[in-house]
């Protein structure tokens, strides 16, 4: 057992979508979020839309740290580069995302700044021990799944006594986002949700039952593979036929009902709830994102730096706000594909491999133009 | 005679200074101990700025390439073997035998020598092992700072075969495609020694000179349509540069393409795709179907195609799209990247 | 959002530290989120840190699962459902 393969196998693909052909209900759609954006990669990867009957309609949440990042903390971590020369750690995924003056971090690099793509918030951690003389800092993103590894890096930086080292946090909650697209005006629209399958071993199952009791949505919490979200998908659907309102996990072999204990007491330990935090996209919402706690403002980039949160509105064609809530489709934006393609991204949606626009750019548009007529293997 | 009082060069613990790139004295000696040394032959060796070649037989073609990689490195090569290699198989792609190679090299001010000989060695060896010479050179020193160590424009010259028509436009629909080895060995052995993600993975460029290969598989299918190495941007972005210069649409079966295990769980690891991961010793070969059958046979026969597959077709598409049939039973498109494949945690 | 991979610990390093293998590729994560991993487990495993455990027990009977209804969707029958 390798947990990889047998979970993308194509005999039990097949199976599992006659019987979800059989399932659902004739005249009936099925409006389902996925949540997180490695479901939505994971979609479009294995090509899951395929083995969908036509009325189920799967839509693109805002699962997707790097797309609901507001330009301005993107503009923040520019700063620190170029104006106050530190070394500026990020993951991988935030190097393209466009800033304000057409700014990137990877332009700002070629600027002169002095900007390092980590894998882990520990290597940050040991280039601020390697490098005493100069200031680190760790522009941290990510919604629950990777909001413990940066309390551990925080910590281990504190038992190192390293005064040269502070995160940009930039931490998320799954819920908060969950509840603002429900409060939405599209929110009403959305029939039921995928539920993110790592945000999930972390915090658990419960924290979603809200959902299903306050608004009569149901959730299935899906593993990251693609057999998991087809039978995500069928949970749904039957709770949905038969009028139900629960929470299914079918990610039992890492998802429990209260996640992750450890970790959470680690966040709970060097994180504080901001009283608001304004998404891209989403808008302020309150409750919603993380900051460190007074005891590790040391560790803090926004005080060490005093840095000013300035707002910067979207570029004004930009639908990146209607996509992320779900209301509505890529193909929709005035300069999808125009001025706005993976190349020269506009909005965020764009740049992120696994943001509405972008999956619909590399795979979506190519279902869209009807390419099945033109498949030799069209089922 | 003219280096009697001169003190020879300390290849172990010198390092390049910009009077080696002054044309003077100094430069002659990092010429003759460095580079002539380890890439001579009797072009070289007629001591010109500029190499007299014997008539050609033919139709000539000419590429050249920059070398720009980082690190200069890497498991299974570095940046001399990768220039040799790299242009060798331009020529090649064009259906012409590689006959000569001149080198450029650009030398950063404090570049260890030890690194350089290795280099240069590196290259003579590659040279030798392909059976073209580097015919002339030239050498330039810039100030630290201005260069990464060392960067080498390689060009190379070859004879076309006759009766060979090569080009990315020559697509059909109908034809074939295959290639000639298991995909992404090169991007991710660099990934693998690149800081910030290190990993100890057996996983080894396959930078490899292939001329002999395509020479071999030319001879079996002379009516090739496409020959194309799948460089940066990997299989996804070349097969996409075809289909738009054929107006072709290109179908692949995704359980056919070869990938090393190592290869795919480092991708998984980083999130990455190896369709989008850069190959240095792989070629994609679009042919007529009813030739595929002898074109595999003619990879498998050689050392460097032991491993090669059938993995598509072109089909008639308006809209150019390259297109794959998931081992999961889905279909996807396959665009190509904008700019490098970056490891993502999301 | 979260990349993340199964992989199988093949050793423990140092105070908090593993080494993972994922067909020939090793890496060393911290086990500093998860408790009592042995050489042998599987874990998640997101930006160099171990997440959880893997379940086996739950994983072969979600794969059991996955037959059954792919067999009874070959006979035309109903699948199943399962609550958290």
């Amino acid at each position: 057992m390798k947990y990889i393969d047998e979970f993308r196998a194509a005999d039990l693909a097949r199976g599992l979508a006659a019987a979800i052909a059989r399932d659902v209900l004739p005249a009936r759609t099925y409006r389902l979020m996925e949540f997180c954006g490695g479901h939505t990669h994971a979609i479009s990867r294995y090509g899951v839309a395929d083995l969908l009957p036509a009325c189920v309609r799967l839509i693109h949440g805002p699962g997707c740290p790097v797309c609901v990042l507001p330009i301005g903390r993107i503009d923040q971590a520019i700063r620190l580069a170029l104006a106050h020369g530190v070394i500026l750690c990020t993951y991988g995924d935030c190097l393209r995302v466009p800033a304000s003056d057409k700014l990137s971090l990877q332009r700002a690099r070629s600027q002169g700044a002095d900007v390092r793509m980590v894998y882990s918030p520990l290597d940050a951690v040991r280039i601020a021990r390697e490098q005493p003389g100069r200031e680190v800092v760790f522009l941290a993103i990510g919604f629950e799944t990777t909001t413990p590894p940066s309390a551990v890096a925080v910590l281990q930086a504190q038992a190192e006594g390293l005064e040269n080292f502070s995160l940009l946090c930039n931490h998320v909650l799954t819920p908060a986002a969950m509840h603002a697209i429900l409060a939405a005006p599209g929110g009403t629209a959305i029939d039921g949700f995928i539920g993110p399958a790592h945000v999930s071993t972390v915090i658990g199952s419960a924290p979603y039952h809200t959902f299903a009791r306050d608004y009569g949505k149901p959730v299935a919490i899906a593993g990251f593979e693609p057999l998991d979200v087809m039978r995500a998908i069928q949970l749904l659907i039957q709770q949905i036929n038969a009028g139900r309102a629960e929470v299914d996990n079918e990610f039992t072999r890492a998802v429990t009902p209260h996640g992750n204990r450890k970790a959470q007491a680690l966040v709970a330990q060097v994180f504080a709830l901001r009283a608001s935090f304004s998404w891209r996209g989403l808008g302020e919402i309150r409750q919603s994102a993380l900051t460190l706690r007074p005891e590790y403002a040391g560790f803090d980039a926004e005080i060490r730096f005093a840095l000013p949160d300035v707002a910067v509105a979207d570029h004004k064609a930009c639908e990146c706000a209607a996509i992320l809530r779900g209301e509505k489709q890529p193909q929709q934006c005035r300069i999808f594909g125009t001025a706005c393609t993976p190349d020269n991204p506009i909005g965020s949606c764009m740049v992120s491999s696994e943001g509405a626009c972008a999956a619909h750019y590399s795979y979506g548009r190519w279902r869209a133009a009807g390419a099945e007529e033109s498949l030799p293997y069209a089922q | 005679m003219p280096n009697e009082y001169a003190a020879s060069l300390n290849l172990l613990s010198d390092q390049v200074e910009l009077n080696h790139g002054a044309g003077g004295r100094a430069m002659q000696q990092l010429i003759s101990q460095v580079f002539a040394r380890e890439l001579g032959n009797e072009f070289l060796a007629q001591g010109d700025d500029g190499a007299r070649l014997p008539a050609a037989c033919g139709r000539l073609v000419m590429a050249t390439d920059a070398h720009v990689v980082s690190p200069l490195f890497f498991p299974g090569g570095d940046i001399g073997s990768l220039a040799v290699h790299g242009t060798l198989n331009d020529v090649a792609m064009l259906g012409a035998r590689p006959t000569y190679l001149a080198a450029a090299f650009i030398l950063e001010e404090g570049f260890p020598l030890a690194d350089l000989t290795r280099i240069a060695a590196s290259m003579g060896r590659a040279a030798r092992a392909a059976g073209v010479p580097v015919v002339t050179a030239d050498t330039k020193v810039v100030e630290r700072g201005k260069a990464d160590g060392v960067f080498i424009t390689t060009t190379g010259v070859g004879v076309l075969v006759d009766g060979v028509e090569i080009s990315g436009s020559n697509a059909r629909p109908g034809d074939a495609v295959l290639v000639s080895g298991p995909i992404g060995d090169h991007g991710m052995a660099i990934m693998s020694v690149r800081e910030n993600l290190s990993f100890a993975a057996p996983i080894v460029s396959d930078s490899a000179a292939l001329h002999g290969l395509i020479a071999d598989l030319l001879a079996a299918v002379p009516q090739l349509h496409v020959l194309r190495d799948p460089t940066r941007g990997g299989v996804a972005a070349t097969l996409n540069e075809i289909a738009q210069q054929s107006g072709v649409g290109i179908v692949l079966d995704e359980a056919a393409i070869p990938v090393r295990p190592a290869v795919v769980a480092a991708c998984e690891l980083l999130g990455l795709d190896p369709l989008n991961i850069a190959n240095e010793g792989r070629v994609l070969v679009f042919c007529p179907a009813a030739d595929a059958a002898r074109a595999l046979a003619a990879l498998q026969a050689h050392p460097l195609g032991r491993e090669a597959a059938l993995i598509g077709e072109v089909i008639a598409d308006p809209r150019h799209f390259v297109q794959m049939r998931t081992r999961f039973g889905g279909r996807r498109m396959i665009d190509w990247l904008a700019g490098d494949a970056l490891p993502r945690i999301c | 959002m979260c990349l993340a991979f199964p992989a199988r610990i093949v050793a423990l390093s140092g105070e908090s530290d593993a080494v993972i293998d994922l067909d020939g590729v090793h890496k060393t994560i911290s086990l500093a989120l998860v408790d009592d991993a042995a050489v042998g487990d599987y874990v998640i495993v997101h930006v160099g840190f171990a997440l959880h455990k893997l379940d086996e027990e739950e994983a072969l009977a979600t794969l059991a699962l996955f037959r059954e209804i792919a067999a009874g969707a070959a006979e035309t029958a109903g699948g199943s459902g399962g609550s958290a």
